[in-house]
């Protein structure tokens, strides 16, 4: 008989080996997935993993990788100190739209202006935009003890409204030819965030989530502040005992994952997106939850995940367009990861021991 | 009970013996009940009473030895075999539903129950022949502690037990409470039914019990007749050596320090106890000695003091400053600490080290941060200043709080808040879980913190621990306190009476035809 037994103290070595025995494990079942479907396993598990880091067209793909997994580290990153904390923002994806659409809304207010400050603002407004939106659910929670995982989720789509009423409305490009959509951000030089230097697909947003990688691990290890989010994570109780005020901690989470969505939305709407569209988003906000705990809430971790998760898009979509693999079988071997990720948690706190139980 | 010598053996223990990974939990141990026995099994914290009792439940597997019931090989598998072959047992920690009435969790608790107005009478029946009368009807989460017990007790007699098993049944009872459950358990065993009870009250087991084997460290180092023993020879025989009495100096009280008036907090829990207008005062280098059973309202009040909980401003003033309104840290900032009784996820936080522990209470006295960052070298040296100075038993100081035993955290629970030198102090539980040893010493910093000049509080639901260190004694009951008074000179009587008395309960063996509803109004 398998069981578990609990460990005295979480062991180092597992929480670092957890990870890359999940991704081995998801490489595992989804050969078998994509076998299952008729394709060749070894050759989409290399066109996912391989080809876009050093196949033959690597050089159009590799700054795919920081386009993508930008976003995905900026989002998660944010989520992780509320997660730390337990509390759960899921509304990502609906903050990232505010933080895109408030921004935007500024930059196009200037428009056709030419002044240095107007990125600036930009960028302030999407953080605002996004740290708003989460005030929603925060002070619903605060105030009223609702559920912030479901209010914060149901907010997304009142987002997703929101943004389709703005790609045909308010925002939208008067020169357009009626077609929804706003005037392209990335071509009008006072707003767009270009490219920072050629080939890398590195960008201001991606500068944003390594600076917030780095500022998320001091808070975390140095700061009291992160010390109260590890502690309320852990132990509520114990972190009342240690003054921590409970709905200022959810305030500040809630803010600080908002404000980074945001920041995130407004990134990709003023570079690699360039307008504001009722298709604009694309599920960063929910992957990067994936990202989060792939990344086991740690900041390091995340930045790891991120490269990873972005990979698995950018080799995702060679997989479909080459071995046209269904997006949806992408997507169940996404899930897969942090299924497995999930599951080889496990052995961090518990060790497996054969045999009858002894107690 | 007097010619029990003369008994047949009931259960006869031969070489019984368990291990745990890291710890043999019994070490061959061999013992015998007698029919009709009242048989104590003695010995601190970790002696292995627990794991011996529940190998006799059923609960546990020996890795070696045998049992042997009335002459038959005894090897039951799971407690139900047991309770077939009429072993029972009360567990100090109950296992009842809150909502459901009294006769329902008996039922629950039955293979084939019988019908309920049949069990309900059944139940009046037989809790009345025991002097334990109960109401079948009432529900459970109205009950106070020691009618709770009760219910568990009816339980086991309903099967009409040849041994009965009691794990530390008085834990939870007023001193009245423990005399009618005595008188129970003398009646039980004039008619032939043997009591295991487990203890490490001294004078409980010389005032109840015919024979005791003591345990320490797994194995049996003694068995005697309690009553021809004194409490101080079986504690030393419990202990394996000669015990420290801590030592008080005689003083003077000081000036008033800390003062609590007419303070009336409502419990954020539905199951916890609201304080009603409770008011006590402590003077410089007095300790006061707060008791009462458990859940009367002594998380409440620690939490009001230490300010967790938020009061009127003036209901709580320290040197006659009113901090009602202030923050567990900004308390702290005046010398104003608490160790709360749940070390795991209260006092501490189980997964993180010491090191991160020490800085959960120590932030602010011992300036371990600096415009919000931490300074994790000043947090590591206190956190091994408290693992010196209080002799925490832990391989350093980065292992996680949940990796250290029970006495070795309540050590640095009680030395971390120790040693940032408090104008206040309030502990609850100082020493439970503790081996004598260490709970002695803990018991002697708690004094000489006094002597220094502190106002400490320590509550407590051992009284023996409140008459040894208390200048002044009180007790809460169902959210009030009693006026304090002298503990010098306090008869346990009194102290009961203070506690709340039987909590309605005395009926029971006085007037046993007396009629008695649901106790606790």
């Amino acid at each position: 008989m398998i069981r578990l037994e609990k460990r005295a103290t979480p062991s180092k070595q597992w929480s670092l080996a957890a990870p890359l025995l999940a991704v081995l494990l998801t490489m595992i079942a989804g050969g078998f997935m994509f076998a299952a479907l008729g394709k060749d396993p070894v050759e989409a598990i290399r066109l996912i993993f391989w080809d876009p880091i050093l196949g033959e067209f690597a050089d159009y793909f590799r700054p795919q990788l920081l386009v993508k997994a930008g976003p995905l580290i900026l989002i998660a990153i944010g989520l992780s100190l509320g997660f730390r904390a337990g509390i759960w923002n899921i509304g990502a994806e609906g903050q990232y739209i505010m933080g895109a659409i408030f921004g935007a809304a500024v930059g196009l207010a200037f428009y056709p202006a030419e002044l240095w400050i107007i990125f600036p603002l930009m960028v302030i407004a999407g953080a605002v935009g996004g740290t708003l939106w989460a005030m929603i659910p925060a002070i619903l929670k605060t105030k009223f003890n609702t559920n912030e995982i479901l209010t914060s989720l149901m907010l997304v789509y009142i987002a997703q409204e929101i943004l389709k009423s703005m790609a045909n409305g308010l925002l939208k490009n008067p020169e357009g030819h009626g077609f929804p959509g706003s005037r392209n951000l990335a071509h009008y030089s006072a707003s767009s965030n270009p490219e920072l230097i050629a080939g890398t697909g590195m960008h201001w947003g991606v500068v944003a989530a390594f600076i917030a990688v780095i500022a998320a691990y001091i808070l975390l290890s140095r700061h009291i502040l992160g010390f109260q989010i590890r502690l309320t994570g852990e132990s509520p109780r114990a972190a009342r005992f240690a003054s921590v005020r409970p709905n200022l901690l959810i305030v500040i989470c809630m803010g600080l994952s908002g404000g980074l969505a945001g920041l995130a939305g407004l990134f990709e709407v003023t570079g690699p997106a360039g307008q504001i569209t009722d298709k604009f988003n694309v599920g960063y906000g929910f992957t990067a939850i994936i990202v989060a705990f792939l990344g086991r809430l740690n900041p390091i971790g995340i930045l790891l995940a991120g490269l990873l998760m972005a990979l698995t898009y950018i080799g995702g979509e060679m997989a479909q367009l080459q071995l046209s693999i269904p997006a949806a079988a992408i997507q169940a071997f996404q899930g897969m990861l942090l299924f497995f990720l999930l599951a080889m948690d496990v052995l961090t706190n518990f060790r497996i021991r054969f045999g009858r139980e002894a107690a | 009970m007097s010619d029990t010598g003369e008994a047949p053996v009931l259960l006869h223990l031969d070489g019984l013996t368990k291990a745990y990974p890291g710890v043999v939990a019994n070490d061959s141990v061999s013992f015998d009940i007698r029919e009709g026995e009242v048989h104590a099994l003695l010995g601190e914290n970790g002696a292995g009473k627990s794991t011996l009792v529940k190998m006799i439940y059923g609960l546990v597997k020996p890795d070696s030895g045998t049992m042997t019931l009335r002459g038959q090989r005894f090897e039951p598998s799971e407690p139900r075999a047991a309770r077939a072959d009429g072993i029972a047992m009360v567990f100090q920690h109950f296992s009842l539903f809150d909502a459901l009435n009294v006769a329902e969790n008996i039922a629950l608790g039955m293979e084939k129950p019988p019908k309920m107005g049949d069990l309900a009478a059944k139940i009046k029946e037989v809790s009345e022949e025991y002097g334990l009368p109960l109401d079948p009807h009432a529900t459970v989460g109205n009950l106070s502690a020691g009618e709770r017990q009760r219910v568990e007790i009816i339980r086991c007699l309903l099967q009409d037990p040849k041994l009965l098993i009691m794990d530390e049944p008085t834990s939870v009872l007023t001193p009245q409470e423990v005399e009618i459950l005595f008188e129970t358990l003398r009646q039980l065993s004039r008619e032939g039914t043997a009591i295991l009870y487990i203890s490490h009250k001294l004078e409980e087991i010389r005032s109840l019990c015919d024979e005791a084997t003591v345990l320490r460290l797994g194995k049996v180092v003694g068995s005697c007749t309690p009553r021809e023993k004194s409490a101080r020879e079986l504690a030393e025989m419990m202990v394996g050596e000669v015990l420290h009495v801590p030592e008080r100096a005689a003083k003077d009280a000081g000036e008033v320090v800390l003062s609590v008036s007419d303070l009336s907090v409502d419990s954020p829990n539905p199951f916890g106890t609201s304080l009603k207008n409770v008011s006590l005062e402590v003077r410089a280098g007095e300790i006061l000695g707060i008791g009462g059973v458990a859940g009367n309202g002594q998380d409440e009040l620690l939490a009001a003091i230490s300010g967790e909980a938020k009061t009127d401003q003036g209901a709580v003033t320290v040197h006659g400053k009113a901090v009602g309104n202030l923050s567990p840290n900004e308390r702290r900032k005046l010398a104003i600490l608490a160790a709360p009784e749940e070390r795991l996820g209260h006092a501490a936080a189980p997964d993180m080290s010491l090191i991160e522990n020490a800085l959960l209470t120590g932030a602010v006295r011992k300036d371990l941060t600096k415009s919000g960052f931490v300074n994790w070298g000043a947090s590591r040296e206190f956190a091994r200043e408290i693992i010196k100075k209080f002799d925490v038993r832990t391989p350093g100081s980065t292992n996680a709080a949940r990796s250290l035993s029970g006495g070795n955290l309540q050590k640095f629970v009680v030395g971390r808040e120790v040693l940032q030198d408090p104008d206040v102090l309030v502990v609850n539980q100082p020493t439970w879980g503790v081996d004598a040893s260490a709970a002695a010493s803990i018991r002697q910093s708690l004094l000489d913190l006094a002597e220094r000049g502190a106002a400490i509080i320590v509550i407590s639901q051992d009284l023996d621990e409140l008459m040894e260190i208390s200048d002044r004694f009180a007790a809460l009951n169902e959210g009030s306190l009693s006026d304090a008074r002298p503990a010098v000179g306090l008869t346990v009587d009194e102290i009961g009476l203070m506690m709340g008395g039987a909590h309605g309960m005395e009926v029971a063996h006085s007037h046993p035809d007396e009629h008695h509803e649901g106790a606790t109004s």
